[in-house]
């Protein structure tokens, strides 16, 4: 056997707008079920340098458990209704929106708890990275890293909107403006 | 910009345009010990989807947390062995030219990826998608969805059985065509190796026409995109084999200079 040798990292490319009879699943958006005492949900709206809705999106989120853990279990593709695993895919709809069924995370590390949001979309090159923060965290947004450099307008742009019990569910809106006014901060983890 | 769709020459100059400048400043870069040009352009013109759909904030280059440092596990409990094999999934065979394509998933250092997700997408031969946005008027196949998953073995390796695609005229601009491509996506063991791309094939006409494609203006990464044609994988009298190797990285590895670069 030889040794690693370095190699230079594979070039995204779009998704395009025919993943949709590949990526999206049943039960992708539900890492929990909705019947979940603590589910929450979490949603918005995808948008474009127009304002138009994206209805051609594709969003993935990662999270911690409601203690701030890192899931190892398997079954985000084929859930069993009780497992959490942290992963969750939902595509968006002709108006642009997502929704997710989830919980809220707790802190893992440092950083103030979040949702790890991930973009594609036909026209988008190479995906987004965001996360969504909460508002009722506002204690430790102080002493966030990402949180902490940014200015007080474009930091909004990460904190989900709190709208309250919907449906016997929190409910928290998160919507997303991939480019133009009050563009939403994305991040670059290839520091 | 107008409302008239472009011509094929009016895309491929804005296309050579902006390679014949990035040539320029990439090598200077280079030359300085910085960076080639790894990723496609987000802000891409002659993409025309990606006008409205790039950010104009530089992104915001942050340490990743632990959340962004691991990824989901997937295993066989999730996929099928047999979800691998494109060509067995109705009851005859699909319509066009069998292959296979197999390579490794590999982190920036040559380690393997192991035991992680692939999943693929495509068209089929007459280059249709089974998509119902997809309204080309080539035929669909019966016999062929074009989605295929896989999980990655202990040496990051895979290996999938399909027919070969067919290019597909898109919207982009007059007269526009898709080369033939693969979807694929991946993860790695953090999220932050997550990738979304596309396989081509070697020596495609349609390569130096298509702004998806051209979007990566380095031709030296965007030639990392080929799968090679490999006669050892092929297999006699049943198909044609393809090796294509995957890289993906994680923070603090996109680029190492041998000569000490600060991480």
């Amino acid at each position: 056997m030889s040794e690693p040798t370095p190699a230079l990292q594979t070039p995204s490319q779009t998704v395009g707008p025919f993943y949709g009879y590949a990526l999206p699943y049943a039960g992708g958006p539900e890492l929990v079920p909705g019947h979940h005492p603590r589910a929450i949900r979490f949603h918005g709206t995808v948008t474009d340098g127009a304002g138009e809705p994206i209805l051609d999106a594709l969003l993935e989120i990662w999270q911690a458990d409601e203690n701030g853990a890192l899931m190892r279990e398997l079954g985000s593709l084929d859930r069993d209704g009780f497992t959490f695993t942290g992963f969750g895919r939902c595509a968006t709809t002709i108006a642009g929106h997502y929704t997710f069924t989830t919980l809220k995370p707790g802190a893992a590390g440092a950083a103030a708890p979040y949702i790890l949001v991930t973009v594609f979309a036909r026209g988008v090159t190479h995906h987004l990275f965001t996360r969504a923060y909460f508002a009722e965290d506002a204690a430790l947004h102080a002493s966030d890293a990402v949180l902490r450099s940014l200015p007080a307008d474009r930091r909004d742009t990460l904190i989900c909107v709190s709208e309250g019990v919907v449906g016997g569910s929190d409910s928290y809106r998160f919507d997303i403006r991939v480019q133009g006014e009050n563009e939403t901060v994305f991040l670059d983890f290839d520091a | 910009m107008t409302n008239a769709p472009a011509s094929q020459n009016e895309i491929t100059a804005e296309i050579e345009a902006i390679e014949a400048d990035a040539a320029a400043r990439v090598a200077a870069r280079v030359a300085a010990g910085g960076s080639p040009e790894l990723q496609p352009r987000r802000d891409y013109a002659p993409y025309r989807s990606s006008l409205l759909r790039h950010p104009t904030h530089e992104l915001v280059r942050v340490d990743p947390e632990e959340v962004e440092r691991v990824s989901p596990a997937f295993g066989h409990t999730d996929v099928n062995v047999l979800e691998s094999d494109l060509t067995i999934q109705h009851a005859g065979e699909p319509i066009g030219e069998r292959m296979t394509v197999s390579g490794r998933v590999l982190d920036g250092e040559g380690r393997p990826v192991r035991h992680q997700l692939i999943e693929l997408w495509q068209a089929n031969a007459g280059g249709r998608y089974v998509h119902k946005r997809d309204q080309h008027p080539a035929p669909l196949d019966p016999n062929f969805t074009g989605v295929g998953r896989a999980i990655t073995g202990d040496k990051g390796e895979y290996s999938f059985t399909t027919i070969k695609p067919g290019p597909y005229p898109w919207k982009n601009h007059m007269n526009a065509w898709r080369p033939a491509h693969i979807h694929f996506s991946l993860f790695g063991t953090a999220f932050t190796q997550r990738l979304i791309t596309q396989m081509y094939f070697p020596g495609d006409p349609l390569f130096a026409l298509d702004p998806i494609y051209q979007s990566i203006a380095d031709a030296d990464a965007r030639a990392r995109l080929i799968g090679q044609y490999d006669h050892s994988l092929s297999v006699p009298e049943f198909s044609l084999g393809y090796r294509w190797d995957i890289v993906l990285t994680g923070p603090k590895s996109t680029w190492m200079e041998s000569e000490g670069a600060d991480e």
